[in-house]
């Protein structure tokens, strides 16, 4: 291991993550689709909704790290394959816009009409945008992105059997994953469910198995060169423990042991995407090797030092996340805890000496930043006046705000009918 | 550094990218400075005991959330285009610049986790872990603003390598992003339009409810807490739009003669307000005598640099940054005028205005604020034409020589326009839906608190 190669780990570590947590988020939409109809639909949707909502915009973060460690470390390579990806690339991003959008309004929708429109955005975006992103995985692990601005056929990069069969590969892998997460969800919330995503869940596990297979095949007659390299012993490894994760996920849920079924289907997706660099490599493009992509030592150096103290954040805060969410402490029937008691602090009288302090504090500031050239000088009063901006903020806020509570107001039911009073007139008391 | 791309659609592509930018930036002033007034309301909420305060912050954490998810993915559409249409510019330079990007992106995990505990953690934290929850959003819409900013900063400003037989080498990100004399006025900069934005966009919705009568205590606070943010920011802006512009007098005087459309290089320079540029000079414009030479190196007797210091292939477009740069002067001094009316009645009278002329204002501030925004960021990078990295490469060696550009920004628009009409529609019903935890109060779910005491 080379620090040429570290950036690329960070990079599979992520795609993995997303593969499996997007993945999931992107399976939901899956089962919003094929929730049927009859009475349990609704049910089932609302469960699927649910499961994605206080996780999915950092699951989706997962792809922004790949992105940019990407271009970061790999900059040749990342131009290449924005530009000539292009197709599969926007079609994801229009994906991924909708998808967003219509998740971040849906739940503003309260007629059947409204939640049907936004819905069927929602799940056509849902396998639109793996389908597209699997596409575009499939152009570069065949080998038909080469290096430079947009030098490879803009059509058959993406449009070809490798490409194809990978993102059929994302869209149903996807929805296995989804199922088994919801099937572990409903244990927790919605008991009557535990069964119909179990039963998605096995569905899904044979669908996506034999999408597997077939994927192989064709990347067997399309792809040789990939091919060849699964047969290097590490990337054969990663196969077969996707194979055994993926039958033992099978398995699990064929059992009802749906939490350890949450884990092996994490490893099942995750050997894949861990596979496929190690099939691949020496090379990144074709005819150019990672070292040759990489770009110069301070660049490497300073990206993973970032990643290293970005993952000392990331990770403690992801567990936080997911220790709620696993335990239910967003469900809908989670209990409330009491709301804030009576007042904790003093209402004070206000005083103008803040304010004041504050004002001339910045007009001195603002003088010397008019007629201070000096770096450190102008530092230094910068600094002076947006503090003294932010204390006088939370000064005038507060003061506003508690005086303005102290005026025994009386308003109009509804609040319709233009009120004659003038707001908050009476002196502190 | 590549020859140009054969690429006819160069315009398109830059309009794209700027189309995608407008719909960005103001969210991002939400992701910046929104959660800071959530948080300081939910502060008082705690400190005081009031629910009314825990009400109005459970509500626009609603807002803050649904206007971060639209960020979201309006976000990584920016960071897809970079290398759609520009593949040279990242393929050539993301060692350099990319340092910042990965940074960032940590910055946006630590938002979307912290958003979302925030916004689904009310009443299922102790009231103290969920104000906690809520100051990680605050630093990390600060930290990612930054390093954001860094890369255009550096885009005006290139620093930290070399290129030797058109290949970038001796590459040192940190000297590039970190050590960048010109990222610190545009931080604060945009920081603090971050705040205008947010501030007067939210101001302006409640000043238009005050208008139409809802003037309980609940729509006055609500009103003047981000009122107050934009009007001690306002003043702050000038300040610090002073400090810019003599920054990019000293480091892209081609920028600063196009802000006035000054032809030849000049002692003593007037400014225009107003008029037209047309060869090399303002038509039609009032000249203040002497007061560009001012503005850029505050004496009245410098000499200015021109347009003609430069070949004209190396020129932007005179008018329209020029134009932005007036809209955006004139609407700053405007919000300064604002906040300081605002501020002398609070800090003198202790009240709000009493003037509906004052709300008027405030109600227009808010779509106001945007205008001003995008012609700020119109004039630094349409400023920055024809380059893509200023004086290194230029935006038709950046393009992609993918075909296809005009269906793509058809696509955009129509996509980008539903998006923005179905985001508005949602705010508009979470403005109609009762408000939450106001069942703690006399007047039960979904009365107005202003009603009650």
């Amino acid at each position: 291991m080379h620090l040429q190669d570290l950036p690329l780990v960070a990079m599979v570590i992520g795609l993995a993550a997303y593969a499996v947590l997007a993945g999931a988020d992107f399976g939901a939409g899956f089962w919003h689709l094929a929730a049927g109809r009859g009475p349990r639909a609704g049910e089932l949707r609302e469960a699927a909704r649910h499961a994605i909502a206080a996780v999915w915009e950092a699951n989706h973060v997962w792809l922004i790290f790949v992105i940019t460690v990407c271009w970061t470390a790999y900059p040749a390579a990342f131009g290449s394959i924005a530009s000539t990806l292009v197709v599969p690339l926007f079609v994801a991003a229009v994906g991924i816009i909708l998808r967003g959008g219509s998740y971040a309004v849906g739940g503003y929708a309260n007629t059947a009409r409204e939640r049907r429109i936004v819905g069927r955005c929602f799940e056509a975006s849902s396998l639109l945008t793996p389908f597209a992103l699997g596409l575009a995985v499939g152009g570069i692990a065949s080998g038909r992105v080469p290096l430079g601005n947009a030098q490879g056929d803009l059509v058959t990069s993406w449009l070809n059997p490798t490409s194809i069969a990978i993102g059929v590969l994302a869209v149903v892998t996807a929805a296995f994953v989804a199922a088994v997460f919801l099937a572990a969800d409903a244990r927790r919330t919605h008991h009557d469910l535990v069964q119909p995503f179990r039963a998605r869940a096995l569905v899904m596990g044979v669908v996506a198995g034999a999408a597997a297979v077939a994927g192989l095949a064709v990347i067997h007659s399309d792809a040789p060169a990939l091919w060849n390299g699964f047969g290097h012993p590490l990337a054969l490894a990663a196969i077969a423990v996707s194979a055994a994760a993926g039958i033992a996920t099978f398995a699990l849920v064929l059992t009802s042991r749906f939490g350890p079924a949450r884990v092996t289907a994490g490893v099942a997706v995750s050997a894949v995407v861990i596979g496929w660099p190690l099939a691949q490599r020496p090379d990144l493009l074709p005819g150019v090797t990672i070292s040759e992509a990489a770009a110069g030592r301070a660049t490497l150096v300073g990206l993973v030092i970032s990643i290293l103290a970005g993952a000392l954040v990331l990770f403690p805060s992801l567990a936080y996340l997911f220790r709620l969410v696993l335990r239910g402490a967003f469900d809908p029937d989670a209990g409330e805890e009491p709301a804030p008691g009576a007042g904790t602090g003093s209402h004070r009288g206000p005083s103008g000496r803040l304010a004041a302090i504050c004002l001339t504090l910045g007009l001195a500031a603002a003088t010397v930043i008019a007629v201070t050239t000096a770096g450190l000088l102008l530092a230094i009063s910068l600094t002076v006046l947006l503090l003294a901006a932010a204390a006088a903020f939370v000064a005038t806020a507060s003061r506003v705000v508690i005086l303005d509570g102290d005026s025994p107001r009386t308003e109009p039911p509804g609040g319709q009918s233009p009120s004659t009073h003038s707001p908050g007139t009476i002196k502190p008391g | 550094v590549p020859p140009a791309a054969a690429q006819q659609y160069l315009f398109e592509a830059r309009q794209l990218q700027a189309l995608s930018f407008a719909v960005h930036i103001p969210l991002v002033c939400f992701g910046v400075a929104f959660p800071a007034l959530v948080v300081l309301v939910e502060w008082l909420g705690l400190r005081t005991g009031d629910p009314v305060f825990t009400t109005l912050a459970r509500r626009w954490s609603k807002v803050m959330i649904t206007l971060f998810a639209v960020g979201v993915v309006t976000g990584t559409i920016l960071s897809f285009e970079l290398g759609m249409l520009w593949p040279a510019f990242t393929g050539t330079f993301g060692s350099v610049f990319g340092l910042a990007f990965a940074l960032e992106g940590f910055s946006f995990f630590a938002e979307a986790i912290f958003v979302a505990i925030y916004v689904y953690g009310w009443g299922r934290l102790s009231p103290r872990a969920h104000l906690w929850c809520g100051v990680p959003v605050v630093i990390a819409g600060f930290t990612g603003s930054w390093m954001v900013i860094t890369v255009n900063a550096w885009m005006n400003h290139p620093q930290g390598f070399r290129i030797v037989n058109g290949q970038v080498t001796d590459v040192h990100p940190v000297v590039a992003l970190f050590e960048n004399s010109y990222a610190w006025h545009e931080l604060v900069h945009m920081y603090l339009a971050g705040y205008i934005v947010a501030g007067f966009m939210t101001a302006s919705v409640y000043a238009w409810r005050w208008l139409r009568g809802h003037r309980g205590r609940y729509d006055r606070i609500a009103l003047a807490v981000p009122l107050a943010a934009a009007a001690i920011a306002s003043p702050v802006q000038i300040v610090v739009g002073d400090w810019a512009g003599r920054e990019v007098a000293a480091k892209q005087p081609v920028k600063l003669a196009a802000l006035e459309g000054l032809g030849p290089t000049t002692s003593g320079a007037p400014e225009h307000l107003l008029g037209w540029y047309r060869n090399g000079h303002v038509v039609y414009g009032i000249p203040v005598p002497r007061l560009l030479s001012l503005l850029a190196d505050h004496n009245p007797n410098a000499t200015v640099p021109g347009l003609e210091s430069v070949p004209p292939k190396d020129r932007p477009p005179v008018n329209v940054v020029r134009i932005a740069f007036q809209v955006m002067v004139a609407l700053g001094t405007a919000f300064a005028a604002l906040g300081v009316w605002f501020l002398m009645v609070w800090w003198r009278r202790r009240r709000l205005p009493e003037s509906p002329w004052f709300y008027r204002a405030v109600a227009l501030a808010g779509p106001a604020s945007l205008v001003a925004l995008l012609a700020g960021w119109t004039v630094t990078e349409v400023g920055r034409q024809p380059w893509a990295v200023y004086g290194v490469m230029r935006t038709s060696q950046a393009v992609t020589g993918a075909g296809g550009i005009p269906v793509g920004y058809a696509t955009l628009v129509i996509v980008y326009a539903v998006l923005i009409v179905a985001t508005i529609w949602a705010l508009r019903r979470l403005q109609r839906l009762p408000l939450e935890g106001s069942t703690r109060l006399p007047g039960g779910a979904g009365a107005e608190i202003g009603e009650v005491r």
